[in-house]
């Protein structure tokens, strides 16, 4: 398609049509963002200025949404709170001061780091088995290609409830229920016909004739694969490990039907932080934030990838 | 895809041309081999985290299993699941509202996303900043999204309300997004269009993308409007990339569950209770095993079903 890619450049659009379009991009991408704004000044506001009506744009930043996030606390009397020695942390002073003594650290920061190692396991594990597979859907003559193909994509639509009940029974029977590995074998099964469909694009870009020399030379078909197809396909690969990483990241429906306790991650999590009478929405902004932040980075770094990436590597600009 | 003759390797074709011991002895392992090794993983993977479960799914929807008695066996129910499940009033209620929101989300997200996709074709300075800007949402967790909304849909108190308050004049407290009836259902519309409009927008832009200048060239020198000119060549073009979006956004939002489930819950009453919301009541709170399977498998025939179109679309553009 590259030849296409100068499309426009012979009927330039009018200046004013120019600014017209700018404008209106603009304006909706800012009303778009601004719920994202929100939580994040949200998570610096403390409870009372959350709340407030009219919403409060000017407040005293605070830390305590963060502080409510990764600890518990337990209400005491003002006598208790006074009895105590001395606060010797910011945040020890910030919870006293609301009449409550730390009670000890929340689950937050364990739900964050199975995040973590589910999201990179099954990345990892994805883009392993997808990049062999998209090697040989890509340069073998594999009967039925066609089909595999499909039937490879189109587990991937499965809607995730339809399945959680029999993975539920199966991963119960054999032992895999809320452990991050059986997280992980899913997410991976989930992750792996992206990353094939991803990386078959990618490869099918390589020219065959790089490994045809290199075999030429002397380097068997596993080598040229090692040797040359690989450092080649390096972006692809990194870009569709990104993907995977998303999606494990952002997945929900497995993790709040499978997971309860050790292998849960932070989507189940956030929604159900709850503060004294109802729930904590500086906590929940600050765990929100703490969140997307990785995503609002990954996002920008793939973002010459995107198209790809949400195509199954079929549209590629 | 299949690559011209000339282009298989020399050593393959002295392969094929090799008797099958001598070849391997030249090649180390034979390529059909490698092949099956490099393959074979993912299918198995694919077999037994998807596929066996889906079996089991249909062979469950044939019982009256419960998940949460284990012990008390499964009668086998033959076809009845289905039956009651086709004069099960709630069923029909869950898919008019997973209709309601389907249709309507994706009309807008189709106006929304083409609108700015033709903005952005303009290439104004800036437009590569504007455009990661809106493609944010997208990649946002669907469930964070709920719980986010949920805050921002609080009456009184919530941005949303106050906003809306402000621009029409009403009380922001006098409505609740996620609480009344009639409102709710367009909740989740809302959120779904905020959420998925840029991916609309985006492979719109890659249609705009792929008209070739010579089309608008030769409209130039027939002198044909701008009205006309979008008529006749931008939208027959733009339209396989539109479809293909659409196709996508319908087999997500059939099957919705994670924002929904956070943002309303199916509530109130269930006015907001798509099929995927049904589903997990039936599995995971009645536990009616059996049953729910056999509404799994409904779900799952038609998200097959219109995934075959989709991927004969992809096909077909990729070709092009």
């Amino acid at each position: 398609m590259s030849y296409l890619s100068a499309a426009h450049s012979v009927v330039e659009p009018l200046p004013w049509a120019k600014r017209i379009a700018g404008a209106l991009v603009a304006l909706y991408a800012i009303i778009s963002i601004v719920p994202l704004l929100w939580i994040l000044v949200t998570g610096f506001k403390a409870p009372a200025d959350a709340v407030a009506y009219p919403p409060k744009v000017v407040f005293e930043p605070s830390l305590e949404g963060y502080v409510n996030l990764f600890t518990t606390r337990s209400r005491q009397t003002p006598e208790y709170v006074a009895s105590l020695p001395p606060a010797e942390t910011w945040y020890d002073t910030l919870v006293r001061a609301r009449g409550m003594v730390i009670a000890g650290p929340s689950k937050f920061a364990e739900r964050y780091f199975n995040s973590l190692v589910i999201g990179f396991g099954s990345t990892f594990l994805a883009v392993l088995l997808g990049t062999l597979a998209a090697y040989g859907f890509s340069r073998f003559r594999v009967p039925l290609k066609d089909d595999l193909l499909f039937f490879i994509l189109s587990t991937r639509m499965m809607p995730p409830i339809a399945v959680a009940i029999p993975i539920y029974l199966m991963y119960r029977e054999i032992g895999l229920s809320d452990t991050r590995l059986g997280m992980i074998l899913l997410y991976t099964a989930v992750n792996v016909s992206l990353a094939v469909w991803l990386l078959k694009g990618f490869i099918d870009e390589i020219p065959r004739e790089y490994e045809d020399a290199a075999m030429v030379d002397g380097y068997t078909r596993l080598q040229a694969f090692v040797k040359v197809v690989l450092p080649q396909a390096a972006t692809g690969i990194a870009a569709t490990a990104i993907f995977c990483l998303i999606f494990a990241w952002n997945e929900y429906a497995f993790a709040v039907l499978l997971t309860s306790g050790a292998a849960q991650t932070a989507p189940p999590f956030i929604p159900i932080i709850i503060g004294e009478g109802g729930q904590d929405w500086p906590a929940v902004a600050a765990g929100t934030t703490l969140f997307l932040i990785p995503i609002v980075v990954f996002t920008v770094l793939l973002r010459k990838h995107l198209l790809r990436g949400i195509t199954f590597g079929a549209l590629r600009r | 895809m299949t690559p011209p003759p000339s282009a298989t390797p020399i050593a393959d074709q002295a392969a094929r041309a090799t008797p099958q011991p001598v070849a391997a002895r030249l090649r180390g392992i034979s390529d059909r081999a490698l092949a099956w090794w490099f393959i074979a993983p993912t299918v198995l993977l694919l077999l037994a985290i998807n596929i066996f479960p889906l079996l089991w799914t249909v062979w469950l929807s044939f019982t009256n299993y419960k998940a949460n008695r284990a012990g008390r066996g499964a009668p086998w129910l033959a076809l009845d699941n289905y039956h009651s499940l086709l004069n099960d009033a709630d069923i029909w209620l869950a898919m008019q509202v997973t209709g309601h929101f389907v249709f309507w989300s994706i009309l807008l997200e189709v106006v929304l996303g083409f609108g700015l996709a033709l903005a952005l074709d303009k290439r104004f300075r800036g437009h590569g900043v504007w455009t990661t800007v809106i493609l944010l949402p997208m990649m946002l967790s669907p469930a964070v999204v709920g719980t986010f909304w949920s805050f921002l849909f609080q009456p009184q108190i919530g941005l949303f309300n106050y906003a809306v308050g402000y621009f029409a004049g009403v009380d922001p407290g006098a409505f609740q997004m996620i609480g009344d009836v009639p409102l709710a259902p367009w909740a989740i519309v809302i959120v779904d269009v905020w959420m998925w409009t840029p991916y609309v927008m985006l492979i719109c832009l890659a249609g705009l993308r792929s008209v070739p200048a010579y089309l608008y060239e030769a409209a130039e020198v027939d002198r044909a409007s701008t009205w006309r000119r979008f008529c006749a060549i931008t939208l027959p073009m733009v339209l396989p990339f539109l479809m293909l979006a659409v196709l996508f956004r319908a087999i997500e939002n059939f099957k919705m569950f994670d924002m929904v489930n956070l943002l309303t819950n199916g509530g109130p009453g269930s006015t907001t209770e798509v099929v995927s919301i049904t589903l997990k009541r039936e599995a995971f709170e009645k536990w009616r095993t059996g049953y729910s399977s056999a509404l799994a498998v409904i779900l799952f025939v038609t998200v097959f079903g219109a995934a075959n179109i989709y991927v004969k679309a992809l096909n077909a553009l990729r070709n092009r």
